[in-house]
C-alpha cells in the first residue's frame, strides 16, 4: 500500500499537470503488474466495494469509526460536514497506530483482505476495517478508505493517466485510450494487452474516443471565411457511436457505456446498412412525422430500459441523427478532412430506409450574421444552438480547441432565492458551497434547482459567513438559511417533471450573479418558470 | 447573575475585581492573557500582564501603563484576588485565576498541551468554572509531535532544493515563526530568510532570550540590490503575502503553510498550498478535553472558534457548559 499512498500524496499535494504526470508514469513503471492493474482501475474511477459486492457502504462506515474511536455518531457526523470528505474524515478520526503492521501491497489488500469478505455479514466486514484501520498510518489509512469510498478527487483526467501509460509503454495514447473504454476487469493480463505495442483482436470491438467540442466564447467571424465550416444544429440529446463491424452492431454513449439492446429501432436500421461503419452521433427521441424532437425527457424515459415494449417504441421513438464516419468497411477514416468524412457518411445513409439513422442536416447560412440567425431560432426548433466543424479537420479524441466549437444559445434565467446550502468536496469542503434555490409560489418557497458554481472565490467566502450567520436549522451538514438573498440562475432548458416536487426539473442550472440589488420578495414566481416549460 | 466573570458590550468582564479580561473597547483596568491582535487592543487605562509577556505587548501597543506580574504571584483588584499562570500558546501567553469569596474561575485565553521551546508551559490551574478557547473543537483536529512537523520541513526544503525552488512557508508571524525556527534548530544549518513583518517578531524574541536558528532579512537594507539565487532556501512569510505579488520574486518556488488548519486537505488545496504542515499555537480536540478533565471544573464556558461540538458533548458527560460570543479568534493561526 506504501506505493499507491506515496502515489495518491505525490498527486493531492501538486498543482502542475507536468507533475502529475511525472508521479503516475513512475507509480506504473514501479508498480509490480498485479498492482499497477488495481492502481489504474482506481485511478480511472473504479469502486473496490459496490453494491453487488459490498465491502463497506458509507453509514456503515460511520457506524464504524464511531465505534472505532469511541465517538458519539453526531460528532461523526459534524466532523464529516467539517471535512467533507468521508474517506478522510475516518482516516482523521481513527487513533494513529502504536506501531507499523507488516506491509501489504495494494494487491493484497483488495485480492486477499477485502474482496473475500465482500457481500459478508456486516460483522465479518466490520472486523476486517477495523483490523486494518487498527495497523495502518495516516497516508495509507486515507488511501484504503478511498478503496471502499470510491472517487480519489485527487485532480487527475483520464487523458492524464492515458498520457502517462503512453509515456511509459511507447503504445499510442489513442490506442491506449480505445483499450480502456467500457468494462474491464484490473489484472496483470488486461494491463499487458492494454500495453501491447501490437495490434489486438479485441481492438475492433472498441469504439474509438470521442472527440468533443469546446464551447465558442468569441465572435464566430474571428473563425474566418463561415464557408469554411461546416455548420449544423446542436442537437439536445446523447451522444453515442454506433458500431457495425462484421454485421454485429454495438452503441456506445460518450459515458463509455453499452447501450445495446436499449434502442432496438436503432440498431435494426444499422444492420440494414450496405457496409461495416462506426458513426458518431445523437440519440434523440423524435415521432416520425413530427418537424421537432420531443423534449429530453422523453429520451430519459428510453435510457435504462432494455428491451422496450410497444408502449415505448411508440411514445417515444429515439433516432440517430448521425454527423459523423470514422470508419467505413474496416477503414479508420480519423484522418480525412470533415468534408470528406461528410460527403462519405451522406453516401452511406442515401439509402437507408425510415427515419432512424439520419444524417444531421448541413445548414448553409451565406455569412457569419445568417448563422447567428439560424443559431437565435434555435429554441423553436428544440435545439441548443449551433456545432462548427471546421471543413478541413481531422476526428481528434478528447476535447481539443479549434476545430469543433459549440455555439449554444444564451440560456434562461430566473432569479431564485437561496434556500438551502451544504459543504461541497473536496477543494471546497470546508465552505458551503452546494445551494437550493426556491421560487415563490404563493407565499411559499418551493425548492427548484440545485446549484454549484457561477460564484467567484470572494462572493463564495463571503456569502459562506453570510450564511453560518443566518441559518436557522441543520440537518446534518445541511443548513436551511434565511431566505433573503437572491440569485439569477441560468439554465438551459426546463421539462415538466413528475418526479420534481415543484413539477419542473431545469436542466444544468448555474449562478450566472448575485442579485444584492433584489429582496427576495421580487424574486420570480414557479407559475413563470413553468411557463417556459415543454 | 453571580458569575466571576460576565460578557460585556466591551468584553469580559469581573464586576468584583472592576477589571476586564482582554477587552475589545477602551476600559479604565485590563487584565491580557497574551499579545495577539484579537486580545490585546490599545486604549486601556492601564494594562495587567505576565512579566514574560511585556516584551510584545510593548512592541505592539507602545508606551503604555503596564503593570507586570510574575507568574503565579497573587494581586488585588477590589474585591478580586488574581494570579497569572503559563497557558503554552506564546511567548508570556498567561491564564487568568481569579477568587472571589472561595470560588475559583480560570479564563485560559489561548493555549496549548504541546511542548513548545519559546515559551512556558501551560499548568493546569484547578478551578470551579474553565473559560476556555476551542479553536479546534472538533475530534478530526490531532496535532502530529512537532518533531515530526519540524523533519518533514526539512525534508520539504531539501525536495526543493532538488527542483531548484525556494521553499516559501506561511506561517502566523508572531509565535508561530518563532516557534518554528527554535523548532527548526536540530534540522537545519543555513540560515532561513524572513519577510520583513515577521523579522521584528523574532528580534523580540531573540531579545526576551529564546534560542532561533540563524535569520536573515529577505531585503537586505545593506544590499538591497544584490541579486541573489533563492533554489534550496527557506524564506518565511505571513500568510497576507501568500495572495499578493511578493513571493514572485523567488521566481521558482513551492508554497507551505504551518496550521492546524493544515490537518485538513480542503483548507490546504483551498489555499492552493503545496505543503501543509500541522503546527499550531492552539490545543488540539484531545487537549481540550483532557485539559478540562484536569482542571476539575464543573462548568465550562468556550468563548470561540468551534465550540458547538465541544459544548454538547460536555453537557452529555454531565459537565455544565455553554458558549459565550466573544471577538477572540477573528485573525488566528
Amino acid at each position: 500500500m506504501k506505493l499507491f499512498a506515496a502515489l495518491y500524496q505525490a498527486l493531492d499535494r501538486s498543482t502542475a499537470t507536468l507533475d502529475k504526470r511525472a508521479a503516475l508514469a513512475e507509480y506504473f513503471r514501479n508498480a509490480p503488474e498485479r498492482d499497477a492493474a488495481w492502481g489504474l482501475f482506481l485511478l480511472a474511477g473504479g469502486k473496490v466495494s459496490t453494491a453487488r459486492r459490498k465491502i463497506a457502504g458509507p453509514a456503515e462506515l460511520r457506524d464504524w469509526v464511531a465505534e472505532a474511536a469511541e465517538l458519539p455518531s453526531w460528532l461523526v457526523e459534524e466532523s464529516y460536514a467539517q471535512v467533507g470528505d468521508l474517506a478522510e474524515t475516518l482516516a482523521l478520526l481513527v487513533p494513529e497506530p502504536e506501531q507499523a503492521a507488516p506491509e501489504r501491497s495494494l494487491a493484497e489488500w483488495i485480492e486477499e483482505v477485502l474482496l473475500p469478505v465482500a457481500g459478508f455479514d456486516p460483522v465479518d466486514r466490520c472486523r476486517v476495517i477495523k483490523d486494518a484501520w487498527r495497523d495502518l498510518p495516516f497516508d495509507e489509512r486515507l488511501v484504503f478508505n478511498k478503496l471502499l469510498t470510491g472517487a480519489l478527487r485527487v485532480g487527475v483526467s483520464q487523458r492524464m493517466v492515458q498520457q502517462a501509460l503512453a509515456e511509459v509503454s511507447q503504445v499510442p495514447i489513442a490506442t491506449i485510450a480505445q483499450r480502456m473504454l467500457g468494462g474491464w476487469t484490473p489484472s496483470p493480463a488486461f494491463l499487458r494487452d492494454l500495453l501491447n505495442p501490437q495490434e489486438l483482436p479485441g481492438d475492433r470491438q472498441q469504439p474509438y474516443p470521442f472527440f468533443l467540442a469546446s464551447p465558442l466564447e468569441q465572435e464566430p467571424e474571428r473563425l474566418g471565411q463561415v464557408g469554411d465550416w461546416l455548420i449544423e444544429w446542436k442537437w439536445d440529446g446523447i451522444r453515442a457511436q454506433l458500431i457495425r463491424r462484421s454485421g454485429e452492431v454495438a452503441l456506445w454513449s460518450r459515458g463509455e457505456e453499452r447501450l445495446d439492446g436499449r434502442f432496438p429501432e436503432v440498431e435494426g436500421a444499422a444492420a440494414a446498412l450496405e457496409a461495416d461503419c462506426v458513426l458518431d452521433g445523437e440519440l434523440v427521441a423524435w415521432q416520425p412525422e413530427e418537424a421537432l424532437p420531443l423534449p429530453f425527457s422523453a429520451l430519459q424515459t428510453r435510457i435504462q430500459r432494455l428491451k422496450p415494449g410497444p408502449r415505448w417504441l411508440a411514445e417515444a421513438p429515439v433516432r440517430m441523427v448521425a454527423y459523423d464516419l470514422l470508419e467505413l468497411a474496416g477503414e479508420d477514416l480519423r484522418e480525412l478532412p470533415q468534408i470528406e468524412r461528410r460527403r462519405r457518411l451522406e453516401t452511406l445513409l442515401e439509402n437507408s430506409e425510415g427515419p432512424q439513422l439520419l444524417p444531421s442536416p448541413l445548414l448553409l447560412p451565406p455569412d457569419w450574421e445568417a448563422a447567428a440567425a439560424l443559431r437565435s431560432g434555435s429554441r423553436e426548433r428544440g435545439v441548443e444552438g449551433l456545432m462548427l466543424k471546421r471543413a478541413t479537420a481531422p476526428y481528434q479524441s478528447g476535447r481539443r480547441r479549434g476545430d469543433w466549437w459549440k455555439w449554444k444559445i444564451g440560456p434562461l434565467t430566473i432569479d431564485a432565492v437561496l434556500l438551502y446550502a451544504q459543504p461541497g468536496h473536496g477543494r471546497r469542503s470546508t465552505l458551503h458551497t452546494d445551494y437550493t434555490f426556491g421560487l415563490w409560489e404563493g407565499d411559499a418557497l418551493v425548492p427548484i434547482a440545485k446549484a454549484y458554481s457561477g460564484l467567484t472565490d470572494a462572493e463564495i467566502l463571503e456569502l459562506d459567513r453570510w450564511l453560518r450567520a443566518h441559518t436557522r436549522e441543520r440537518f446534518g451538514p445541511v443548513r436551511s438559511v434565511e431566505p433573503l438573498q437572491v440569485f439569477e440562475l441560468g439554465f438551459e432548458g426546463v421539462n415538466l417533471s413528475r418526479r420534481h416536487k415543484s413539477g419542473v426539473a431545469v436542466r444544468f442550472p448555474r449562478i450566472l450573479r448575485w442579485r444584492r440589488d433584489k429582496p427576495a420578495a421580487e424574486a420570480d414566481l414557479l407559475h413563470t418558470l413553468k411557463a417556459l416549460a415543454r | 447573575m453571580n458569575d466571576i466573570v460576565q460578557l460585556r458590550p466591551e468584553g469580559l468582564y469581573c464586576p468584583a475585581g472592576k477589571f476586564h479580561i482582554d477587552p475589545w473597547r477602551p476600559v479604565p483596568t485590563a487584565v491580557l492573557t497574551h499579545g495577539h491582535s484579537d486580545h490585546a487592543r490599545g486604549g486601556m487605562g492601564c494594562y495587567h500582564t505576565s512579566a514574560a509577556g511585556l516584551p510584545i505587548l510593548h512592541w505592539r501597543l507602545g508606551e503604555q501603563d503596564y503593570r507586570p506580574h510574575e507568574e503565579g504571584d497573587e494581586f488585588r483588584l477590589e474585591g478580586a484576588r488574581v494570579s497569572l499562570h503559563p497557558a503554552g500558546h506564546v511567548l508570556g501567553s498567561a491564564q487568568v485565576r481569579i477568587e472571589v469569596d472561595g470560588e475559583v474561575w480560570v479564563v485560559s485565553g489561548d493555549f496549548k498541551r504541546q511542548p513548545d521551546p519559546t515559551c512556558r508551559p501551560f499548568e493546569v490551574v484547578a478551578c470551579d468554572t474553565f473559560i476556555t478557547e476551542a479553536t479546534f473543537g472538533l475530534p478530526v483536529y490531532r496535532w502530529p509531535e512537532t518533531a515530526v512537523v519540524a523533519r518533514d520541513i526539512a525534508r520539504w526544503i531539501d525536495h526543493c532544493a532538488a527542483r531548484g525552488e525556494a521553499a516559501i512557508l506561511y506561517c502566523y508571524a508572531l509565535g508561530k515563526a518563532q516557534r518554528i525556527l527554535a523548532e527548526l534548530q536540530p534540522w537545519i544549518e543555513r540560515p532561513v530568510y524572513l519577510h520583513g513583518a515577521i523579522a521584528s517578531g523574532v528580534d523580540v524574541y531573540r531579545q526576551a532570550g529564546v534560542e532561533l536558528v540563524e535569520t536573515r532579512l529577505v531585503i537586505d537594507p545593506a544590499n538591497a540590490r544584490a541579486a541573489r539565487e533563492w533554489a534550496g532556501e527557506l524564506i518565511l512569510a505571513p500568510p497576507s503575502a501568500a495572495g499578493s505579488t511578493w513571493p514572485r520574486r523567488f521566481r521558482n518556488y513551492q508554497q507551505g503553510f504551518a496550521s492546524g488548519w493544515m490537518r485538513l486537505r480542503g483548507n490546504r488545496r483551498r489555499r492552493n498550498m503545496d505543503r501543509g504542515f500541522v503546527i499550531s499555537d492552539h490545543a488540539d480536540w484531545p487537549d481540550l478535553l483532557r485539559t478540562i478533565r484536569e482542571t476539575g471544573a464543573k462548568r465550562v464556558i468556550a468563548t470561540h472558534g468551534d465550540t458547538e461540538a465541544l459544548v454538547r458533548l460536555l453537557n452529555e458527560t454531565g459537565i455544565t457548559a455553554e458558549t459565550l460570543a466573544t471577538r477572540f479568534g477573528e485573525d488566528d493561526e
